[in-house]
């Protein structure tokens, strides 16, 4: 089996994501496309954690860390270079190294687990203390203030030809949903090639990886680098979704909202996470037009509900329900053959032994 | 200036795509009510602020719809809460500007929030108002201010409780850009009257043990602390004063308590003594405040929260806006922003709040107020006052094409010297 | 520095210490016996505040209001919560998280909807003020100091000395084995959740006198807590003691030398140091078999 014959239901999504690409912006108001580059970005921050997370077991409670300084990195580099092609480079590879020394120092040190998700969450609630401080004129990387609680607004998307022409917000959306689509087929590929059974064996039973005579650590190191990677190319996103990059990224809320769409959308799957994402951006979006009911209680009951009824989040549960139904017509197509023969064998017994 | 020409470029740009659905729009609201949007917190961390103001909004448009509404046409309110996230601010304002096309937007609470959403606001030129008290410096043409800033209220409270406890000073601010700036503002003015900070402290705004910093200021033994914490895990700090015997010996004066209703989160003889300012106090004594307070406790019954300088100032800021559509007799946004340049007055329970050409803040009567027994005594009040530190840096009249938030990095930064 | 300061600032580290261990205890309590990790462990506290800001508004002694009507009624919201929603997750830790974070978001909804964004909470710390020289403290906090170690002992006497706790540890440690042996652990597991909720809301009503009572108030407290109980490890009370011991020492001293922003940091750094040096905790190294 290859793993491209593998890969059906991956391209399958692909294909609906251009259409959706294609066909979004004829259909959609100006105002639902730009926001709906904000919610890419965030798929986005989900896809990396059901990477991570979901296929590496890595319980990263921090994640909104990378996307963060991802965000901060390319915001700073775009006023600094007026270009946005080496500023989205900048900001993957500023995601990436700082996730390689986080990395370095969690894994070679052992630490996993809950324990791990402490380290994170603490790591990316230490940025948000910090980057809070940082409303005076001395905090200045060239030629961008990072602007305390406040932020930096985010210079657009410009053409790596010609810098002074800043795409429209429909044009980020393409590029957003682009780079989406692109990261979901690669993470997707990879955790079908031999580096992503290895990362999954890491996952399911450590000891027996490290017997086996894999560097646990570095498998672990690698996905948590490619992770961070994806994560700051939504963080890229992100600001160009919003106009604007605040601490705010680091906050607990959104640290503990990541991890929410995972779990909702189904852990162990890619394009759960994604839809978790989308569905409760909308959800949240939709829940602020009314001011009736507090919206803290609407979605702690929609929560509430969804774990105890859809336990293993969307995804797996559709498809669960689906091979049910397949096994399900299979086996009655079976039944029914046997049935079938039975009465022929029947009737042919009773022909031939003339009972 | 390529950004900046570009940038006009991204906006004609922009705007043209805007075109098409705009065409329909117009022709919609010509049948349609007048579109009213608000964006304020009605969840999460800040909604104590953000629930009197939708509170206060709503009662305004009730009125002006109840007398006809505004050019014979009825005003529709939307309320969008955006749930304590910057994020959904954003999203909301893209949805107002570009998908409802409101006529006006009254939005933001903290600064984060306001600057967040100003652009969007600019670039899809729906007039914008901003009713929160906050650390000045916004000067942009589409943008109205309506709130206290600092030269309002920091330099008539510092030296009057100055003169009345003493020179040194002791400042605790909220570790954000609000409280680092006003830190700063009360710097400037504690030094501009001859007396001396001993030390500033910021709090991350989650801190509840001040345990430790009572004890420095303990230690320090200045005259007053001046206070600029925000939120509810800072009402800690007042208990634990109190509760350390200093509200005897030491007291506080702020710019930021009982914005959140906090004087009445906190006991008599917890807050006894403090001293704040600003441009509004329920306990105002007018007709036009009585009337006022009574058609609110009217319409919110029992739950009726206490009002305070933020839900006052978005009901004045409606009749402002309603004001100008009235004078100017259509509800095009450059129309209405021209009269509201002139100088346009209302006569509101604060008293008479009037737009300040150059800056598009407001000209508005500032109170010190005494706290006794969960309430405030007004003990002093000043009349019409301009936004002074905002005029230091911001002149729309000499420069209409501005949208600038000069204070985003501090006071120095803008040129403003502190000691 | 005068001696007077250095005593006066002892207690407050003190202090900042025992208030660590007491906002975090409740949540230790449910992850260590039931590896639950609970993100409405912060609204519990708020529950707690709510609980005896309206008990003595009520006219209930703040005494009984604080030490016996707060603890019993979270107590009983965690009963009532684990039957309603924890128990249908048993065997899927992860979704817990889910669970709780929804619980949360409904706790801090509904009592905003019952009692609006904030509340008047005119009770006042019911002590006067203890001088050190020139310094003075809250005798309450004192009394918070003296409340906390009482409380530990009682969970230590609790888990050590009972039948009650015999069966708790032995579920602890291995729940099969409980269970062959004739224990109810889904029962156990109801009670832990129940202790824990009323150590959380014990907390909640002991600060309610000196801190703000909000319904958002928990987000002040579930970060914190949750770091000190994990750098603490797996072993309840000694762990959370001793994570609260360092962290909060941490903190208290870099706050007043530097001030409360890079206290905080500090606290944060230091518990990123140590998981790194003891990956499974202070009790993963040492006070291995403590309780």
């Amino acid at each position: 089996m290859t793993i491209f014959r593998d890969m059906r239901a991956t391209f399958t999504i692909a294909v609906i994501g251009i259409l959706f690409m294609v066909l979004a912006p004829t259909v959609l108001e100006l105002f639902a496309i730009i926001n709906l580059t904000t919610a890419i970005a965030l798929a986005m921050l989900a896809l990396s954690l059901a990477l991570v997370w979901g296929y590496g077991g890595i319980l990263c409670f921090g994640q909104t860390a990378f996307f963060g300084v991802g965000a901060y990195a390319y915001t700073v580099a775009a006023i600094n270079s007026g270009d946005a092609a080496t500023a989205i480079l900048i900001a993957v590879v500023v995601a990436i190294i700082f996730a390689s020394v986080l990395g370095y120092f969690m894994f070679y040190g052992r630490v996993s687990d809950v324990y791990l998700a402490v380290i994170t969450l603490t790591v990316s609630l230490i940025l948000f203390s910090l980057i809070r401080r940082t409303s005076g004129p001395e905090y200045k990387i060239g030629d961008a203030l990072l602007g305390g609680f406040n932020g930096v607004t985010a210079p657009p998307l410009n053409l790596p030809w010609d810098r002074a022409y800043f795409l429209f917000p429909e044009h980020v959306f393409y590029v957003a949903m682009a780079f989406l689509i692109i990261a979901y087929v690669f993470t997707a590929w990879l955790v079908r090639t031999k580096f992503g059974r290895v990362v999954i064996s890491i996952k399911e039973n450590e000891l027996r990886a490290e017997l086996l005579g894999y560097d646990i650590r570095l498998y672990k190191l690698l996905i948590f680098m490619i992770g961070a990677a994806i994560a700051g190319l939504g963080g890229v996103l992100f600001c160009n979704g919003v106009g604007r990059v605040t601490p705010d990224v680091f906050n607990l809320y959104n640290s503990a909202l990541t991890i929410i769409w995972v779990i909702v959308g189904g852990r162990g799957t890619l394009i759960g996470p994604v839809l978790g994402a989308f569905g409760i951006f909308y959800l949240t979006s939709a829940l602020g037009t009314q001011s009736t009911i507090n919206n803290n209680l609407i979605l702690g009951i929609i929560l509430i509900i969804f774990v105890l009824a859809i336990p293993k989040g969307l995804v797996p549960t559709v498809r669960d329900w689906m091979i049910e139904r397949k096994d399900r017509r299979i086996q009655r197509v079976r039944e029914r053959r046997i049935r079938t023969r039975r009465t022929r064998s029947s009737t042919q017994n009773a022909e031939g032994a003339g009972e | 200036m390529t950004f900046n020409k570009n940038r006009r470029r991204f906006l004609a740009g922009a705007s043209i795509a805007l075109a098409a659905p705009a065409i329909i729009g117009r022709v919609q609201a010509a049948t349609d009510d007048i579109k009213f949007v608000s964006i304020l917190d009605q969840s999460g961390g800040l909604d104590i602020y953000g629930k009197p103001m939708v509170d206060t909004t709503k009662l305004a448009i009730e009125e002006i719809n109840a007398d006809g509404g505004l050019l014979g046409r009825q005003i529709d309110l939307k309320v969008y809460d955006p749930q304590s996230s910057i994020q959904l601010y954003t999203q909301f304002a893209t949805q107002a500007a570009a998908g409802d096309k409101a006529d006006v937007v009254h939005a933001g609470i903290t600064s984060a929030s306001r600057e967040a959403i100003r652009p969007t606001l600019a670039r899809f030129q729906t007039l914008y108002f901003y009713n929160v008290l906050y650390e000045g410096g916004v000067c942009d043409f589409n943008c109205f201010c309506t709130g206290s800033t600092p030269a309002q209220t920091v330099e008539k409270l510092v030296p009057y409780t100055m003169n009345k406890w003493g020179k040194k000073v002791y400042v605790v601010a909220a570790d954000y850009n609000y409280g680092q700036i006003t830190a700063q503002w009360v710097q400037k003015y504690v030094s501009d009257n001859g007396g001396e900070v001993v030390e500033t402290e910021f709090f991350p705004l989650d801190v509840t043990n001040f345990g430790t910093t009572i004890k420095k200021i303990q230690a320090a033994k200045p005259d007053m602390v001046m206070s600029a914490l925000v939120g509810g895990a800072h009402v800690s700090f007042y208990r634990q004063y109190a509760a350390a015997g200093m509200n005897q010996s030491v007291p506080i004066a702020s710019t930021t308590f009982g914005i959140g209703n906090e004087h009445k989160l906190i006991s008599g003889e917890e807050g006894d003594g403090m001293i704040c300012a600003y441009s509004y106090f329920e306990e105002i004594e007018s007709e036009a405040n009585a009337s006022f307070t009574s058609r609110f406790k009217d319409s919110m019954g029992d739950d009726a929260p206490a009002l305070n300088e933020l839900a006052a100032r978005s009901y004045e800021a409606a009749y402002l806006w309603a004001e100008a559509v009235k004078q100017a007799g259509s509800i095009d946004r450059m129309q209405v922003i021209e009269v509201l340049r002139t100088g346009l007055s209302i006569d509101g329970p604060s008293g008479t709040v009037a737009i300040e050409p150059k800056t598009n803040h407001a000209l508005q009567n500032v109170y010190l107020a005494e706290l006794k027994d969960q309430s405030f005594n007004i003990v002093e009040s000043y009349e019409a006052q301009p936004p002074t530190d905002t005029l230091l840096v911001c002149d729309l009249v000499g420069n209409p094409n501005q949208s600038t938030f000069y204070f985003q990095n501090g006071l120095e930064a803008a040129g403003i010297e502190i000691q | 520095m005068d001696l007077n300061l250095v005593i006066a600032l002892g207690i407050q580290i003190i202090y900042g210490i025992a208030n660590l261990t007491l906002i975090s205890l409740g949540l230790a309590i449910i992850f260590g016996m039931m590896r639950v990790i609970n993100l409405a462990h912060g609204e519990f506290i708020m529950l707690g505040g709510y609980t005896v800001v309206i008990s003595t508004n009520a006219g209930v002694n703040i005494w009984i209001s604080m030490l016996i009507v707060a603890p019993v009624v979270v107590g009983v919201i965690g009963v009532l919560v684990e039957r309603l929603l924890i128990r249908w997750l048993y065997g899927r830790m992860i979704d817990t998280l889910l669970a709780t974070w929804g619980l949360s978001l409904l706790l801090i909804g509904l009592v905003t909807s019952i009692f609006g964004a904030s509340t008047a909470t005119t009770i006042s710390p019911p002590l006067g003020v203890v001088s050190i020289g020139d310094y003075t403290s809250s005798a309450y906090e004192l009394l918070l100091i003296g409340i906390t170690v009482a409380l530990c002992l009682i969970i230590f006497l609790t888990l050590k000395l009972t039948r009650l706790g015999l069966i708790a540890r032995g579920t602890m440690q291995n729940e099969e084995m409980a269970s062959a042996l004739g224990v109810s652990t889904p029962r156990i597991y109801m009670l832990t959740f129940g202790f824990g909720a009323a150590i959380s809301g014990f907390a909640g009503g002991l600060l309610a006198p000196v801190t703000g009572v909000l319904p958002t108030i928990g987000v002040a407290y579930i970060a914190k807590s949750f770091i000190t109980v994990i750098s603490g490890g797996a072993v309840i009370l000694a762990g959370t003691v001793s994570a609260s011991a360092v962290l909060g020492g941490v903190n208290g001293i870099v706050s007043f030398l530097t001030g409360p922003t890079i206290g905080e940091v500090a606290l944060l750094f230091a518990a990123i140091l140590l998981l790194r040096l003891m990956p499974r905790g202070i009790t993963g190294r040492f006070f291995r078999k403590g309780l």
